[in-house]
């Protein structure tokens, strides 16, 4: 019968059910242990207890175990510390082992020890007497009463930070029980004083409470509060138990267990019952004062979950819970929901009766509803035979619907098939349905990563299709960081094994593994590995950090990311303390090298001209120095500089440049007379600026000179000249230049230049010597368009005549347009 | 700081509008960062592209109060809570940011908050220099905002740096191909991977070898959208060094050259545009216009060969009259009102209409004079292969003339690759005459420009062939209604663009020769796109057989492309056979002035 362990709770029903016959490596009489257990089916911890075994304290320190949730030891340390008074896990599972100084020491769950850190000063110098570890809205928090009765608190062990809780008024003797309440967001303490309820925060505020209470009390001496944080129970001295809201605005009952003696343990199974434990005896209460006893035949530990309470014993461990409703209303007897119908239906089709068939028409129109029903309440069976039975009604259910969604049903499938995995024995993680959706996949994952469970984490990443980059890579990178901590390994082989592993696993930070590596002092392991990284600005830095000079110079090279080659260059820099050194290293690789002197050509121009001195690279030191004499303010240093220069392309073999750099010293020395002859500027005027002011200045002397020293070409001697008198209106000069030989520019470009000076007169006596060929063209430039057309009809050339006839019709001239359109007629008529 | 909606980003094949979405939500999450008021200090270049991006209003929106242009004095007594910086990782930059800082400590306590933001990348050359200054410890925070490619247009990005070409083949410093490389991971991210990767240069194998690498990086956390872009075109500006030297003809091409297009916009004389009858008694200022494609007759124009926009211009005169005379043909209430409803935008056409006049008659009067023609007319001839191997009188006139240095030594580029390479005696001569016409500093320019292989000494030659494989030189050419891509320089198609053209059909493996005679290796990978996000109806083999469907490829240019090179490229994508659309981006929009600018030497240069 499903229902046979079912016990009835007012209208609820709540059940036992086995997880797990313990194995506890051995005998074991948990009476006798400090017992820690993480919740979500989290890891058991115990430490010989020496008050509960009776002994005599001696000097040998205790031992501490870690097992799995079946009891299967995990992981074993002698304690060489303090003085343990309590042991406790946080959200991540890490061990937290509490000290009666107050200091905590977190270990991983292989008890490696991680960090410590303290409660403060008080704690410190006045020892504990409590203590408490709840989960806060940060994490993991833990609170500490001193022996003065002050409560230190911190909200997340990740980030310890010690706030002093306010002091309870008067209170001059150990409250008779305390307990945390997270509300809005804020850790406070509820501290009873006898029958005196107080509420105390870390802003120094305290406030009575009042809970609305019917039975005479004289102190209140446990109190639980519930997995979610919304509920409290409370036991007072006259055995009752107080069910209300956290903030104890309600009351759900008052129940009397008629027991004077302090129960061993106060929890809540999920939200719907208080247990009450004392020795091998428990009641379970119910809101409405509806109660079960429970029997067990040795010592039990509780621990409150999400959705139940499990029941951890020598031999058992057992998971108490609130039948949940779907799978009350498919096994209740005498159940008439579709569920049930349909689970009926599908043991009578196993049996190929046709009863199955009377069942399905019962509740064809609630189908659907029958076969969510089933799938749900598959997710609350632990028994993996259950599961199948309802997942079979529920999948035959599922043939009578046509558009029913497939989802629902393959998740279940999946999920349950990852639920049963880790519940087996070897895993032990006893986590129900309800729980995993809490906990989600990822948690899971990184659950089994931290009990080195990596292969059953990929399986399962594989199997619900996780992406790589976020399932299987992670747990590989974090093998790979496992791996790297064993010492015994060859560092060749493993580097290998992890390469071969991961190289194809997207979004491995290999950096992050050498870093480890590096962390165990595995230099070369790290760098073996670190090759593998294809992230060059984590790979970078890691190498420097190494020493590992140039290697991480052509890393960040190929990279091409200028930035990370400038970090190199200047931790290189100032490492080497050589110049000389750090010049040949990064002389390698010509991109650091050039980018290196483009750093300097901006920082310190002199240290470029050095560094191409060192490498023979006599034309770039060359103009380096012609670029600095410009910046020379005395006008020998500016001398020196290019004779400099010139002895620099003479080695580089650079006749040309030395020759014009020769010319320039020559030039500027010439400019240097000038200057000091006419008291006008010269310097740094090019030769034909020059040429051009001095015949401005009518020295015409000086041009000639420089005409003749400068072998400046007979052209554009003319042209500039022509240009520089027309501009100082010396028209009689022009002319006489023009009369002086035979022009090797032609009479047009005199045209020109007058014209651009807006001398038509001027312009004019040219025009009467250009060649005829050029002549309309000039008639045009002076804008004799009349005389044009005319010449254009002498020496009949049409072409020439449509030039004109075009630039008439632009300045729209009518008169002239019909002129030319004649003589057109005339030259073709000629013709 | 206005800018244009970007309704006209989103009109393309791909949204671009999207991108500039990304960058707002990205620049509003750095500023966001401290809260109160703001002051923003930018660097003078980055307004521009900024603009492009997020508008004043945004910025208001965000508490941003005011903004002020960084120089050696910038802040102004304000009383605001925060005060940021937005600038490129210089050293220079942060000279003057350190001077600020500085002179803000001698005037005692303040509450304000100082945050640096670094466009597009923090810099530890940057941060250090400014610990050595003294004032990093001042900054609260320290942000970069990784705006890479400003969206231009529905097809066009620049990223608006300018020294790439400088930087990659003088200095050996590729830190812009690092940017290059990191913005075409953030275009994947947005509009998936792209399959087919293509590249011709050294830099472009820089480039992919580095997104290879960042791929790597990302470690299989890959965007899961279906690619939108199907091919990456990657060209150094390097390989066709000839195209940006000769002189745009297409209309946006010829402003561009002629007053100079910076971040879409364009400054003009002011006098073109106020009525005749009110001249203004003293001169005005420029006045600016934003020319992008929300302009419907500027994105008619704007491509086509400058001597094809006069019939363009009246033929739309001509209709606009026509839609307003239909008011007096409107008889009855209901055809009122559909004229009525069409005026606000008939309006809008008249305005254009009357702007595009005026700046096509701007670039009409650069147009006609002599210089133009002549300087043209030679450049004609150097890309026919005449006239390459003696001093050309009209360069030498020029010198002696002193025309404007880019000028001078855009021809003889010209000439030098039309020529493959000078001979010395005649390189020497120029070299000579520039040196004495323009100042001895130039001798460094020249040296650079040898260096680049923009000037260079004759070797093996290639010129001949190339222009022959790729039909460079089209005799035949049809400005106005032209029918191949040639019509952009009137008669030269750019090589850059022959490259694209080629790719697309009938493929690489048909030009093989010349692409060996061009600099630098050829590139050719394939990204593996996971099955379930690949488009339908094409398989991996026939990546450029005729589906019927439309391909997109991104044709990156490093170190700059020109307007005409974009103007052909969307007329290889508006030809009926062509099922090529494509996106273009650049580290800069250049021409050949912009581009030679930045070999000359600091001192003082006129800008043409």
């Amino acid at each position: 019968m499903a229902t046979a362990d079912w016990n009835p709770l007012g209208n609820v029903y709540y059940r036992n059910v086995e997880l797990y016959q313990m194995d506890w490596n051995g005998l074991l009489e948990l009476n006798q242990y400090m017992i820690a257990a993480a919740p979500y089916g989290g890891p058991i911890a115990l430490m010989k207890d020496d008050k509960k075994t009776g002994r005599v304290s001696t000097n040998v320190k205790p031992i501490i175990n870690v097992y799995n949730a079946a009891g299967k030891p995990l992981s074993q340390l002698r304690w060489n510390s303090g003085n343990v008074v309590h042991l406790g896990w946080s959200n991540t599972e890490e061990l937290l082992c509490i000290q009666d100084n107050g200091v905590i020491l977190v270990y991983d769950i292989a008890l490696n020890f991680k960090r410590t850190f303290g409660m403060g000063q008080e704690a410190k110098e006045m020892k504990i007497l409590d203590w408490k570890v709840f989960s806060s809205f940060q994490g993991t928090g833990i609170a500490v009463m001193t022996t003065s009765y002050r409560i230190y608190l911190i909200n997340n062990v990740d980030d310890p930070r010690v706030r002093k809780l306010a002091e309870v008024p008067d209170l001059n003797s150990a409250p008779s029980s305390w307990t945390i309440l997270n509300l809005d967001r804020q850790s406070r303490a509820l501290v009873a004083k006898d029958a005196q309820l107080f509420l105390v925060d870390h802003g120094g505020q305290y406030q009575e409470q009042f809970p609305e209470l019917a039975s005479p009390v004289t102190a209140f001496i446990e109190m639980a509060v519930s997995f979610n944080n919304k509920l409290l129970a409370m036991f007072t001295d006259k055995g009752v138990i107080w069910i209300g809201s956290s903030d104890l605005k309600k009351v759900y009952c008052e129940f009397n267990t008629k027991a004077s003696q302090r129960p061993q343990q106060l929890a809540w199974s999920g939200v719907g019952a208080v247990v009450a434990l004392w020795d091998k005896l428990c009641i379970v209460v119910g809101p409405e004062k509806d109660w079960i006893k429970y029997n067990f035949e040795s010592f039990v530990y509780l621990v409150q979950e999400e959705d139940g309470l499990r029941i951890i014993g020598n031999e058992l461990h057992q998971f108490l819970q609130k039948v949940p409703d779907v799978t009350e209303q498919i096994f209740k007897i005498g159940s008439m929901e579709p569920g049930a119908m349909l689970y009926e239906a599908s043991k009578e089709f196993s049996r190929r009766s046709q009863k199955a068939d009377e069942y399905i028409r019962m509740i064809k129109d609630k189908l659907d509803v029958a076969v969510d029903q089933c799938i749900q309440a598959a997710g609350h069976e632990i028994e993996p035979s259950k599961q199948k039975a309802l997942l079979r009604a529920a999948s035959f259910g599922k043939c009578f619907l046509t558009d029913y969604r497939p989802e629902a049903f393959v998740d279940m499938c999946q999920m349950l098939r990852v639920l049963n995995q880790v519940r087996q024995f070897s895993v032990g993680i006893p986590l129900t349905y309800t729980q995993l959706n809490h906990l989600s996949v990822p948690v899971l994952i990184d659950r089994l990563v931290l009990r080195k469970l990596f292969c059953l984490a990929i399986r399962i990443c594989h199997y619900l299709k996780i992406p790589d980059a976020e399932g299987a890579s992670r747990i590989l990178a974090h093998w790979a960081c496992y791996k790297v901590q064993q010492k015994h390994e060859d560092e060749e082989q493993l580097a290998r094994s992890i390469s071969q592993k991961l190289l194809d696993a997207p979004g491995v930070s290999f950096s992050e593994i050498a870093s480890q590596a590096l962390e165990q002092g595995r230099k070369q392991l790290a760098i073996k590995l670190l090759d593998y990284e294809p992230k060059a600005s984590e790979q970078v830095p890691l190498l420097l950090k190494m020493d590992q000079n140039n290697t991480a110079l052509s890393k960040a090279v190929d990279s091409g990311d200028t930035d990370l080659v400038y970090t190199v260059l200047l931790t290189m820099k100032d490492k080497i303390s050589n110049m000389g050194e750090f010049f040949m290293a990064i002389r390698q690789m010509p991109i650091a090298y050039s980018l290196y002197i483009q750093y300097c050509r901006q920082q310190n121009p002199k240290l470029v001209e050095d560094l191409y001195y060192q490498e023979d690279n006599f034309l770039a030191e060359g103009n380096c120095k012609v670029v600095s004499s410009y910046s020379e303010e005395m006008f020998e240093d500016r001398i020196r500089k290019l004779e400099a220069a010139i002895t620099c392309y003479q080695k580089a073999k650079m006749e040309f440049a030395s020759k014009q750099t020769e010319d320039q010293i020559k030039l500027l020395k010439i400019q240097r007379k000038l200057e000091d002859e006419s008291n006008k500027t010269y310097i740094d005027m090019s030769l034909h600026d020059t040429m051009y002011k001095l015949t401005q200045n009518g020295n015409h002397k000086m041009t000639e000179q420089l005409r003749k020293d400068f072998k400046v070409p007979d052209k554009r001697f003319w042209l500039l000249r022509m240009e520089a008198l027309a501009e100082s209106s010396d028209w009689t000069e022009l002319e006489r230049f023009s009369k002086s030989k035979k022009p090797p520019v032609g009479m047009e470009a005199f045209v020109d230049v007058c014209m651009k000076y807006y001398n038509r007169t001027e312009a004019m006596k040219y025009v009467n010597r250009v060649t005829p060929d050029q002549k309309v063209k000039c008639l045009v430039k002076v804008g004799n368009l009349k005389e044009a057309a005319d010449s254009a009809l002498e020496s009949r050339n049409e072409d020439s005549l449509n030039i004109v006839l075009s630039k008439a019709i632009q300045s729209n001239n009518k008169q002239l347009i019909e002129t030319i359109r004649d003589y057109k007629i005339r030259l073709n008529t000629k013709k | 700081m206005a800018a244009a909606g970007p309704a006209h980003l989103s009109s393309g094949k791909i949204n671009l509008g999207v991108l500039r979405d990304h960058y707002r939500r990205e620049l509003i999450e750095c500023i966001d960062k401290c809260t109160g008021t703001k002051a923003l200090v930018w660097d003078d270049a980055l307004t521009g592209p900024f603009g492009l991006v997020a508008e004043y209003s945004l910025l208001k929106d965000h508490e941003v109060e005011k903004m002020f242009p960084l120089g050696p004095k910038t802040l102004q007594a304000s009383n605001v809570q925060n005060i940021i910086f937005l600038t490129r990782p210089k050293l220079k930059l942060m000279e003057l940011i350190a001077q600020n800082l500085l002179n803000e400590d001698h005037k005692g306590p303040q509450r304000t908050e100082f945050h640096l933001i670094f466009v597009p990348r923090k810099s530890l050359l940057c941060e250090k220099k400014l610990k050595e200054m003294g004032v990093f410890g001042t900054f609260t925070s320290v942000e970069e905002f990784s705006l890479e490619l400003i969206p231009f247009d529905n097809d066009l990005l620049s990223m608006e740096i300018d020294t790439t070409f400088r930087e990659c083949y003088l200095e050996n410093d590729f830190t812009t191909m690092f940017y290059v490389a990191q913005s075409i991971m953030t275009l994947q991210a947005l509009y998936g991977i792209i399959p087919y990767i293509y590249g011709k240069g050294d830099c472009a194998k820089h480039v992919v070898e580095m997104m290879r690498r960042m791929k790597g990086e990302l470690g299989g956390r890959e965007p899961q959208i279906t690619p939108q872009i199907d091919n990456l075109l990657i060209l150094d500006r390097n390989v066709d060094l000839l195209t940006p030297l000769l002189t745009q003809l297409t209309y946006e091409g010829l402003i561009d050259e002629t007053f100079g297009l910076n971040n879409t916009s364009v400054k003009l004389p002011a006098e073109k545009f106020i009525p005749k009858n009110q001249k203004p008694d003293e001169p005005l200022e420029p006045k600016k216009f934003i020319l992008n494609s929300s302009d419907e007759l500027y994105a008619d124009l704007r491509d086509k060969n400058f001597n094809a926009v006069g019939s363009i211009v009246s033929k739309k005169a001509k209709a606009i009259t026509l839609e307003f005379d239909e008011r007096h043909q409107a008889k009855t209430v209901g055809e009122m009102k559909q004229f009525v409803t069409k005026l606000p935008h008939l309006q809008k056409a008249r305005e254009s209409l009357t702007t595009q006049t005026s700046i096509a008659e701007l670039v009409k009067e650069a147009t006609n004079s002599d210089g133009f023609m002549e300087t043209l007319r030679c450049q004609q001839d150097f890309t026919n292969g005449l006239e390459t191997d003696k001093i050309h009188p009209y360069i030498e006139e020029c010198i002696a003339k002193k025309d404007s240095i880019t000028k001078i030594l855009r021809l003889i580029c010209i000439q030098s690759y039309c020529n493959d390479g000078l001979k010395p005696k005649i390189l020497e001569y120029y070299k000579r005459e520039i040196i004495q016409a323009y100042g001895f500093e130039h001798m460094i320019t020249l040296m650079n420009l040898e260096k680049t292989g923009l000037l260079k000494i004759h070797g093996i030659r290639t010129y001949a062939i190339i222009r022959k494989s790729l039909k460079l030189i089209v005799d035949d050419v049809n400005e106005q209604v032209p029918n191949d891509i040639s019509y952009v320089y009137s008669g030269y198609a750019p090589l850059s663009i022959r490259l694209a053209q080629y790719l697309a059909r009938p493929g690489w493996r048909s030009i093989t020769e010349v692409l060996n005679l061009l600099p630098g290796p050829k590139v050719e990978e394939i990204q593996q796109i996971p099955v379930a996000l690949r488009k339908r109806r094409n398989s991996i083999t026939s990546s450029h057989s005729s589906t019927g469907e439309q391909r997109v490829t991104l044709v990156f240019f490093l170190g700059g492309v020109t307007y005409a090179e974009i103007a052909a490229l969307r007329f290889l994508a508006q030809q009926d056979e062509g099922h090529t659309e494509y996106i273009i981006a650049s580290t800069k929009i250049v021409t050949g002035d912009t581009l030679l600018l930045d070999f000359l030497p600091l001192t003082p240069i006129t800008p043409p």
